[in-house]
């Protein structure tokens, strides 16, 4: 169960054979991210979010996805990202970690991505450490960068918080 | 690890468990061939299973255990040494399957070379000692022919031992064989046998393994008669008797367990989470239809919730385990205790066939185990001291469970010296948990509670039993994780009772949906006591000390917490403190007031475990989903409770146990109403008395045949107007006092109601007035104490006479028995308006209790008509006791005809009053106790 992430270099690699992944793409604050497929279980509007008192400042709440309830990651304030302007349509990308549910609020959802594992680079060395942490290496498409959504880094270092 | 190892592992583990409470029964019965014969069977199949299974170094202990059981059963003396011995080979047979399991089945490695010649030699020493008792009773040798052999192979087995220190297998399975062989040919003999039984001692008795179940029911019936006989000894023999109907319960069941099958764990556990979630579901359509009237759902969905009631009753049902299972352990441990104490211990068992939720099960086996040990090791005395304080040397624990409710209650109860309040406070003292000024306000209920404090021990030494100081608290914090509650109660030289209650179950409860700051959120009902409405102009309204906000609940303070604040999610402005709700809870000793914005229904929940990330919030327990669909935190009063730091709340606790201990006599304080009406001085009655302060407007005021009337609550309520100088305004509204007793209630119309303090309450000056008991010194200012009695007559003549009332009290000092709390209220501070100490009980069980744990009261006033004991049965019975002979005791009764009269007489009573006739009580008093006084100093 502990993948532990200083090992990975991103959950790509568990994917590291093939020659490429698929990703499913969201944006986020206007940053293109990238997660792996295989991770995302569904694709959803969170409706009806209960907040909860006392939480870390990322816990955008809890809802109920199909009778499971699910919590709710606000990924602009994870990544340190102001809140989003206007009151349009919020998504969220549903996961799983450590056998419980999460729910990714993310900006809006895109297309799923092909991409060859050789084309995936390393985090450069100045980005933002808050960044760098939850990123599994970064992609060059045509147009825009696209950076990869390390699932496990990013929940994982939320419970390493909390533990500590 | 293999199928059927796991089954051995299970299964021997169970067996093995079994065998440690059946030996420590048998050590006290050492004749009782039946449980013998049980431990041998099982200690027999371990062994067979062990050999089969390949695993040498089990069956090697198994073996020697069960060749010194044979012994036994061939008539060597079963000592207490031998019995330990067996059961540290139990452990060790338990060491080495806990670590065959951790190894996934490969048997350890070790030498049991030590505990296998021990108990050889202990069987070699049983084997003489056999024999020398042997020679006498010719007949039954015999009979016992075919044991001869196996005894001789024995022999040959201890002869060899010096060559085959360890490593035993094949020998041993050989001889398991042989013996085997032997047991077949004794079949046929069995009639031969049963005959020579039957003329030999018990001792020769011998089944050979596989139980007879015939022979062992006409045992137990046997021995069921015998003891139907014998059985009006002593209460002790009671609980004996229920433990062979358990037994002989168990045995029967022996043939039915092909019934039942094993099933795991987990299938149950993914099951009662299928039915959680059915729930769920089904709470989610019933509130879909509820929206839409006419739905042709209606009906099945009927259906479906009924069935699915059914269902998840039936699923829970199958989480039930019996608490005694929880006890299995607890008779070894006693027994060993008792020998590492040098102490001598029963241990009663009480309803271990209560039956409750398996999770919560795990859950209090620790604290049980914890507090047994505690009651072993604190609470009884040793041997000499028992002896010394007139006791038997025999000192009891008793545990108990059965339900309540939905609750478990399950008692742990020892008869030893009781806590000692002095230790409790030095402790206190000493780590600064209160400062002695603080301690003598307290009653002893609430020193007590100290024990419950983290690092809190008295034992004067540590002994590797307890007395580490991790012992209450921990105990405490466990129970209250699975929302129990606990209490104690103890008696100075008669023992201690610990209280534990539980719910029945975790998975579903029952909470109050609440409102605040905008959010929803469920709290437990269990902790909650009371709803209290409160707004900025009412009766109930929330006021500050310096920021702290408190509300004045009848006779106490109530700490209180905005829930919105505790949570951090207050918003600006105070509005939502000042209107709202007030949800009293408790949470052990500690009561407080938790702040809502509204309150919503109750709603039977399914609580699911909360996300990790969320886990540190000691605030909720969980969280679910409501029948509408949203998820809901679910409030923790725990943590609540905690957060708010318990010393506020512990005080008004204390208060409360006070003024439940002694209502009225309680010497620091009373807290009084003070009021205006008709003059401008203050006059005052007991808050206690006080059922409600109302204001009602005056036109609602209603005068029908010659009197005031109000309508108040679906009923009339007459008002009594306190004199004839009290103000009748003619527009507002007019302030009242609500006296209610079994469902009548009283207004009393007063000018203005000023303040509720809390004094001690000494009346100097006594009155001739009617309606007035005297004046007092309240808050500086002489204040008339007021006779409520005299005015109830005014509202309801027969306010007195219409139900069987009954109260009783002294002079000097006085016990006042009457089990209406009114009542006792009242007269309390009439009895001591004439210069008694008055003790108030609410039965005359509770008398009896007090004054049979040695307190004397100069007279004694008691009720006659009481529920269970009445007031002639406890005048007989006191009458009866020669250190009451002399004691003056007066009847109190509503009726009061010739013959009742001449009953009370009869019955020993000196004097018989009218309740109503108070002045008629104070002479009668006056008069015995001031023939008394010689006496009874």
């Amino acid at each position: 169960m502990s993948k532990a992430p200083a090992t990975a270099p991103g959950a790509a690699a568990n994917d590291a054979h093939q020659d490429s992944i698929q990703y499913v793409t969201v944006m986020i604050g206007g940053q293109l991210f990238g997660l792996p497929i295989h991770k995302v279980h569904d694709v959803f509007v969170p409706e009806s979010m209960t907040r909860v008192p006392l939480s870390a400042p990322e816990i955008a709440g809890v809802l109920n996805l199909r009778g499971r309830i699910v919590t709710a990651i606000n990924m602009r304030r994870r990544l340190g990202l102001p809140p989003r302007e206007g009151s349009s349509s919020i998504m969220a990308v549903g996961i799983e970690y450590r056998g419980e549910s999460y729910g990714l609020i993310i900006d809006e959802v895109g297309e799923v991505l092909n991409l060859q594992t050789s084309g995936r680079e390393s985090n450069p060395a100045n980005l933002d450490r808050r960044w760098a942490e939850i990123s599994g290496g970064v992609h060059r498409l045509s147009g825009q960068l696209m950076v990869i959504l390390d699932v496990e880094r990013v929940l994982g270092r939320m419970l390493d918080q909390l533990a500590a | 690890m293999d199928d059927l190892l796991r089954e051995f592992l299970t299964e021997t583990n169970e067996s093995l468990d079994v065998v440690d409470v059946e030996l420590v029964k048998f050590e006290q019965e050492p004749n009782n061939a039946r449980i013998l014969d049980n431990i041998f069977r099982l200690v027999h199949t371990i062994k067979g299973t062990c050999g089969f299974l390949g695993l040498p170094r089990l069956e090697a202990l198994a073996h020697a255990a069960e060749t010194l059981m044979g012994k036994f059963r061939e008539g060597a003396p079963v000592t207490k040494e031998a019995v330990s011995l067996i059961l540290q080979t139990i452990d060790r047979i338990k060491g080495i399957l806990a670590e065959l399991e951790a190894l996934e089945g490969e048997e350890p490695k070790g030498d049991d070379g030590d505990l296998i010649s021990q108990l050889e030699a202990m069987s070699l020493a049983g084997d003489a000692a056999k024999a020398a008792a042997k020679k006498p009773a010719e007949a039954p040798a015999a009979a016992k022919k075919p044991k001869e052999e196996s005894a001789g192979s024995l022999v040959y087995q201890v002869l060899e031992r010096g060559l085959r220190p360890g490593e035993v297998s094949l020998d041993d399975l050989e001889k398991a064989f042989r013996e085997t062989a032997v047991e077949v040919p004794a079949e046929p003999e069995a009639p031969v046998e049963a005959v020579a039984v039957a003329d030999a001692a018990p001792a020769s008795h011998q089944t050979q393994q596989g139980i007879d179940l015939v022979k062992v029911a006409a045992e137990i019936e046997a021995r069921l008669n015998k003891q139907t006989e014998t059985k009006p000894e002593k209460a002790e023999k009671v609980a004996d008797d229920k433990d062979s109907d358990a037994d002989a319960k168990g045995d029967g069941k022996g043939s039915v367990s092909s019934q039942s099958i094993r099933v795991n764990v987990e299938t149950l556990e993914h099951l009662m989470t299928m039915v959680s979630e059915l729930v769920l579901t089904r709470n989610q359509l019933l509130e879909i239809v509820r929206r839409h009237e006419d739905s042709e759902f209606k009906v099945p969905l009927q259906r479906l919730s009924n069935v699915t009631a059914e269902l998840q009753e039936g699923v829970m049902k199958t989480r039930m385990q019996p608490i005694g299972n929880a006890w299995q352990k607890l008779p070894r441990i006693v027994r060993d205790l008792a020998g590492e104490l040098g102490k001598q211990i029963e241990l009663e068992m009480l309803g271990a066939e209560t039956e409750l939720d398996r999770q919560v099960l795990e859950l209090i086996k620790d604290p049980l185990t914890h507090m047994v040990r505690n009651s072993a090791d604190h609470g009884l005395e040793k041997p000499e001291d028992r002896k010394a304080a007139g006791k038997p040397e025999k000192g009891t624990i008793k545990l108990s469970a059965y339900h309540e409710g939905g609750h478990i209650i399950i008692d742990i109860a020892d008869d030893g010296r009781g806590l000692n309040v002095e230790r409790i406070k030095q402790k206190v003292v000493e780590n600064g948990l209160a400062s002695e000024a603080e301690l003598e306000k307290m009653s002893e209920g609430q020193i007590f509670k100290y024990i419950f404090a983290p690092g809190f021990s008295t034992a004067a030494k540590v002994t590797s039993v307890s007395g580490r100081g991790v012992g209450m608290d921990v105990v405490r914090t466990n129970i209250e994780m699975i929302g129990g509650t606990i209490d104690l109660k103890s008696v100075a030289g008669k023992g201690s009772t610990f209280t534990i209650k539980i719910p029945l179950t975790l998975a579903i409860v029952s909470t109050l949906i609440v409102e605040s700051a905008g959010d929803r959120f469920a709290i437990p009902q269990l902790s909650v006591v009371e709803l209290v409405r409160v707004q900025s102009n009412s009766e109930h309204r929330i006021e500050r000390i310096k920021d702290t906000p408190v509300l004045r609940l009848r006779n106490k303070l109530l700490p209180l917490v905005p829930l919105a604040r505790i949570l951090g999610v207050a918003e600006e402005g105070e509005k939502s403190e000042d209107d709202g709700f007030i949800v009293v809870m408790q949470v052990g000793n500690v009561t407080f007031g938790m702040v809502v914005d509204g309150v919503f229904h109750t709603e039977e929940i399914v609580v699911k475990p909360m996300s990790k990330m969320l886990r540190h919030i000691t605030m909720f327990s969980g969280n679910t989903i409501l029948g509408d669909g949203s998820v809901i935190m679910i409030v923790d009063p725990n943590g609540v409770a905690s957060a708010i730091g318990t010393a506020v709340a512990a005080e008004v606790n204390e208060k409360e146990d006070a003024a439940k201990a002694r209502s009225v006599d309680d010497p620091a304080k009373v807290s009084m109403l003070l009021f205006r009406a008709g003059s401008p001085e203050p006059k005052a009655v007991p808050l206690s008395l006080v059922t409600r302060l109302e204001e009602f407007d005056i036109d609602k005021i209603e005068h029908s045949n010659g009197r005031d009337l109000v309508q108040y609550r679906g009923s009339l309520m007459p008002l009594v107007y306190l004199s004839h100088t009290v103000q009748r305004r003619t527009e507002g509204t007019q302030p009242m006092l609500v006296f209610s007793d079994s469902g009548r209630s009283m207004g009393l119309v007063v000018d203005e109601i000023v303040d509720i303090v809390e004094e001690q309450l000494d009346i100097q000056v006594g009155s001739d007035i009617s309606g007035v008991l005297g004046s007092a010194v309240i808050k500086g200012k002489a204040t008339e104490i007021i006779d409520i009695g005299h005015f109830l007559p005014l509202a309801f003549e027969d306010w007195f006479h219409r139900k069987e009332i009954s109260s009783a009290a002294l002079t000097r000092s006085l016990l006042f028995i009457d089990d209406s709390p009114f009542f006792r209220n009242m007269l309390g501070p009439v009895l001591k308006a004439a210069g008694f100490d008055v003790t108030t009980c609410g039965s005359a069980t509770e008398a009896m209790r007090r004054l049979g744990e040695g307190e004397r009261y100069d007279v004694i006033v008691s009720d006659i008509e009481m529920p269970g004991v009445n007031g002639f049965e406890l005048a007989e019975m006191l009458r009866r006791d020669p250190r009451f002979r002399q004691t003056p005791i007066i009847a109190l009764s509503a009726v009061c005809t010739p013959a009742s009269i001449e009953r009370g007489r009869q019955s020993g009573f000196d004097d018989y009053v009218a309740k109503f006739d108070r002045p008629g009580l104070i002479a009668s008093l006056k008069e015995f106790t001031s023939h008394e006084v010689g006496l009874a100093a």
